[in-house]
């Protein structure tokens, strides 16, 4: 085995690159070699501002293989043999050698010798390779070149057990020298294992190879340079790993700035310092409210022990901070709802109109969802319409990830009611699938409305997402919705809530729409749904007084229907996650119900039922059941009508146990008591085994077998009615 | 203080030494472009030149206009005309990053008190239809200039890569002088010999600043304007519609209709959805500009005037 090291150095990486860049390589590297049949041992991957490092050990060559390749059969037609020496590379069919089996009888095998290759010229033939189809997020070309890479290649160290492998990628040509950091240590350095590379950088270099390394410095140091003042770090691994991949030679500083800007909202404060920055923030650990510090990471060792880099950047911070003192003062000389009319300078799309055509169907929506959800209606609609406006308050334009929390610290300074200024806040909630869920119930009404209105405007003017596009993150809406009706237990009828919503008055001579929607129409449009229509060039030309029966009869019941189909696809990954068997979500899903808690609750019966002997045996019989009944409806149709004679005991009592669990059945599913209904259904268990060990279902008797299977169709039916039997797999 | 000799540039001095280090490199030192643009990347010896075959380097000062940034006087940082120092390299040398820092330490900081980063950037310029990769440049935190390799301009994928710099000259100068209030920048240094007083950038901007948000703001009459960018797009389409097409007369008219435009814009009559509309007739004009320039510049023989 020998050492290899390969080094790539190239001018600045993003730092939200490196990492995965890192792996990337190691992985294309790795199946390369032993896609060529060496043996990858020890393998390790380095990654950092201006190089990717990989080393490992391989052997010297390739092993030698030699293939054997069976051919036609001793005096087989000429063109059978031609076929096999072309396959093998054969010149002549004496190449071959000839074996006998008993069966075959003779036939010709090519023994194929391949000596192996070089791992050096293995090497060099793979890394070009590599690295014209590197999966960079973002390349980019340089000088006269068209090879692409992240930023400008500056060199390469290509070394196999101490020695060079020449090759040459974007006019570059590999070798044995890298450079160090700018200031402290550029080199050149010549190179010749690893050993070395590592000591050499980290010494007269002055670059940290491992980014885990660098980490652990920041953090160490950041740590220190706190505690020595008595404060504490808020600790952020996302900018620690951003950081770590600014720096070779990270040195951390800790700075201060005018404890007058801690009259700003901590969040502000932190996101400033963060995004715009990349400086940590201190809190005192006495109160646990910031602090009037930042720590910053440079990249050098300055001789005045960075006494003017903190500086300069306390400068810059403090120019960052007072922008957001003075936003913040401005936006607080109005009250947030006279922010509302200014919605309308805001396009929430082209089609679907401004922010404010959005917050005013969002609050009619919310209006209707609040008695559902328990909350007061006035304050549902009040809340919907507050909710947007802090989006055109200079402070979210800059910071825009505070939405919501702006406008709810306005709120709140106001006076206002506290649960609208709750329901401001938390009304994008839940944004992903770890995020939490609003409870407060006029924040539900709100979120969902927020949510819901997003899904059927898409839905009207038809951009549904498609494979893996979806710009407008609907599936995200949609999920929202999903966990926000089940996580707080509301019985929603979406179809009724989704057809009224598709049948939202639209108000369309005034919005933004007019001039911004370009659909160039005549008439006038009156509900949400007509945009689908007239964008498709379609348009209502009846009677006014019927063109709402239209709509509602015609067109919406569709357009609910694939709505509803896509929440509970929403639904079915939800509830996968949780660990419900793919063919039970299926078996429920079946019944047309549209409101998901009821939905939910009738899964989870129906899997903890078909845990128990009872539910296994019972689906087992409905199973035989449903088989026999195929089985004969194939052989003519069924028997319709009542069962009117039986005569055998257990199918008898089959019956009796029949008649008494449907209606048990039908009024525990009225009373949604899943469980009750399983039970109910439970019961039939003993009749159904006792049946079908019994009874000779396909009697020889007509009117015996037409009743019998009368009686499997009852067992299918009852059953029926929980669930899709037939979707479960026995 | 962000310098190692005694006494800081001077915001003249500044540009002077950016000039004569860069005119060191080889590049061209052209003087700004005499029509009003929002960055120095808009002058057609970057957007025009970066495209086709041909090496070219280039640096200038470019003063760029922003009317909607404009605070009459009032606000330290903000101005609706400041001055960018413009670099192109083209094609990109090997060490442009290198040449780069020896800019930043010709015009004294020291390298060594102060922490140079390059930072993620990924530049575009929707109204001339450009892109590119690069960073933002900052010192001790503070953003003193944007580096972008041209990937694109015109929409058009580029033969041959542009390095560009563009420095931001007020900013940097505050920096390198250590004052907060870009009016207290000096502009000039006295000169005891001749008894000439110093002067201060806001000697010779502030109340160009003043009247200009005023007009920006209060007076420019949005209807003459709006027809003046009719014609200045009308005029644009007909160079280019020409049997030969005029692309550098052309490229100066779509330059006007894109000032005209920040003008309404500052003024506050462009609605959300008419502002997307608005840029995208810039960027139509601009990339009928860059792609009859290309088609030109192929039929000119090598001196042509000779």
């Amino acid at each position: 085995m020998a050492e290899f090291l390969f080094e790539i150095f190239c001018e600045e990486i993003p730092a939200r690159m490196q990492v995965r860049a890192g792996a990337d390589l190691s992985k294309a590297l790795t199946d390369g070699l032993k896609k060529a049949g060496l043996t990858v041992e020890n393998e390790h991957c380095y990654t950092g501002p201006r190089r990717l490092v990989f080393t490992a050990d391989i052997p010297l060559r390739s092993p030698d293989i030699s293939e054997e390749r069976k051919g036609p059969r001793v005096g087989s037609p000429e063109q059978a043999l031609a076929g096999f020496m072309r396959g093998a590379g054969l010149s002549d069919i004496s190449e071959a050698q000839i074996r006998t089996d008993p069966k075959k009888g003779e036939y010709y095998v090519a023994v194929i010798e391949k000596s192996g290759e070089d791992s050096a010229a293995i090497i060099a033939g793979l890394i070009p390779d590599i690295m014209n189809n590197f999966p960079w997020p973002k390349s980019m070309k340089s000088g006269r070149s068209n090879f692409r890479w992240v930023r400008p290649l500056q060199s390469m160290i290509c070394l196999l057990g101490g020695k060079t492998i020449e090759f040459e990628v974007g006019g570059i040509t590999s070798g044995n020298t890298t450079e160090g950091h700018r200031r402290h240590g550029k080199g050149p350095f010549s190179i010749e294992h690893f050993d070395d590379y590592k000591k050499t950088l980290e010494g007269k270099g002055k670059v940290i190879l491992s980014a885990e390394t660098r980490k652990e410095l920041i953090i160490e140091q950041a740590r220190q340079a706190c505690s020595a003042k008595g404060l504490e770090l808020v600790e952020d691994e996302g900018l620690l790993n951003e950081v770590a991949g600014l720096a070779e030679w990270p040195v951390v500083i800790l700075g201060d700035m005018d404890p007058s800007f801690l009259e700003l909202p901590g969040e502000v404060i932190r996101l400033s310092m963060r995004t715009h920055q990349k400086y940590f923030a201190v809190r005192d650990p006495k109160t646990g409210e910031l602090a009037p510090n930042f720590v910053v990471v440079a990249n050098q060792d300055a001789p005045d022990g960075g006494v003017e880099i903190a500086k300069g950047n306390s400068k810059v911070l403090s120019a960052r901070l007072a922008d957001a003192q003075f936003f913040q003062s401005e936006d607080a000389k109005k009250k947030l709802i006279e922010y509302y009319d200014k919605l309308d300078t805001v396009v929430f799309h082209k089609k679907l109109g401004s922010i404010r055509d959005k917050a005013e169907r969002v609050a009619a929506l919310a209006r209707e969802l609040a008695p559902k959800v328990g909350a007061d209606a006035d304050a549902a609609e009040q809340a919907a319409k507050l909710a947007k406006c802090d989006l055109v308050t200079q402070t979210v334009v800059e910071f825009t990830s505070l939405q919501g929390q702006i406008g709810a610290q306005m709120y709140r300074r106001e006076s206002g009611d506290a649960d609208i200024a709750t329901a401001i806040e938390q009304h994008y909630k839940p944004q992903g699938p770890s995020d939490a869920v609003p409870t407060n119930p006029v924040t539900v009404a709100v979120a969902l409305a927020d949510k819901l209105d997003t899904l059927v405007g898409f839905w009207a003017i038809d951009e549904k997402p498609t494979g893996s596009k979806d710009p407008f993150a609907l599936r995200r809406a949609a999920l929202g919705v999903v966990r926000i009706i089940l996580e707080n237990e509301k019985p929603i009828d979406l179809h009724e809530i989704l057809g009224g919503h598709f049948m939202y008055p639209m108000k369309i001579s005034s919005g933004s729409l007019a001039d911004g929607g370009g659909y160039g129409f005549g008439g006038q449009i009156d509900f949400l749904i007509e945009l689908g229509l007239i964008m498709s060039g379609g348009g209502y030309g009846g009677p006014e007084n019927e063109k709402e029966g239209f709509f509602k009869s015609a067109i919406v019941p569709e357009y609910v229907d694939s709505l509803l189909t896509f929440i509970l696809d929403r639904l079915k990954v939800y509830l996968r996650d949780k660990g419900v068997r793919h063919d039970i979500i299926e078996s429920v899903l079946g019944s047309g119900e549209d409101d998901l808690v009821a939905i939910v609750n009738r899964v989870t019966a129906l899997q903890s039922f078909l845990g128990t002997s009872e539910g296994e045996n019972l689906l087992a019989g409905y199973k035989r059941a449903a088989n026999i009944l195929k089985a004969e409806a194939k052989k003519g149709d069924l028997p319709s009508g009542d069962i009117d004679t039986l005569s055998q005991t257990e199918a008898l009592a089959l019956q009796q146990s029949l008649s008494k669990a449907k209606p048990a059945i039908e009024t525990a599913l009225a009373e949604e008591s899943y469980s009750t209904a399983m039970t109910a259904l439970s019961e039939l268990r003993g009749p159904i085994d006792a049946f079908f060990d019994n009874v000779m279902v396909v009697a020889e008797d007509k009117i015996e077998r037409e009743n019998n299977l009368r009686l499997l169709g009852l067992i299918r039916d009852t059953a029926r009615q929980i669930a899709d039997f037939d979707r479960i797999n026995g | 203080m962000a310098q190692t000799s005694p006494k800081p540039l001077s915001f003249q001095g500044l540009i002077l030494t950016l000039q004569n280090y860069w005119a060191a490199q080889g590049c061209v030192i052209l003087q700004p472009f005499d029509t009003e643009v929002g960055a120095g990347t808009l002058h057609p010896a970057t957007v025009l030149r970066s495209l086709g075959p041909k090496p070219w380097n280039v640096a200038y000062v470019q003063p760029s206009r922003r009317p909607a940034d404009g605070r009459y006087g009032e606000n330290p940082n903000r101005l609706q005309h400041y001055y960018q120092f413009q670099v192109i390299m083209k094609p990109n040398p090997p060490n442009y990053q290198e040449l780069y820092l020896g800019s930043l330490e010709a015009i004294g900081i020291d390298m060594d008190l102060h922490d140079i980063r390059f930072v993620e950037d990924d530049w575009e310029n929707p109204t001339v239809g450009a892109w590119g990769l690069g960073w933002e440049v900052w010192c001790d935190g503070m953003e003193v200039s944007q580096y972008t390799y041209f990937q694109q301009v015109g929409g058009m994928d580029l033969d041959m890569v542009s390095g560009e710099l563009t420095y931001g000259l007020e900013r940097l100068a505050m920096y390198v002088q250590n004052v907060d209030n870009v009016y207290d920048l000096v502009f000039t240094e006295a000169n005891e010999a001749n008894g000439t007083p110093e002067v201060l950038y806001g000697d010779v901007f502030h109340q160009n600043e003043v009247q200009q948000s005023t007009y920006n703001f209060e007076h420019a009459d949005t209807d003459k304007i709006l027809e003046k960018f009719k014609f200045a797009e009308a005029e644009c389409m007909h160079l280019l519609g020409l049997e030969k097409p005029l692309p550098l007369p052309a490229y100066e008219h779509a330059l006007k209709a894109s000032h005209l435009f920040n003008l309404l814009d500052a003024r506050g009559v462009v609605s959300p959805t008419q502002r997307q509309e608005y840029i995208k007739r810039v960027r139509d004009l601009a990339k009928g500009c860059a792609e009859a320039h290309v088609a030109n510049e192929k039929t000119i023989k090598e001196k042509a005037w000779s």
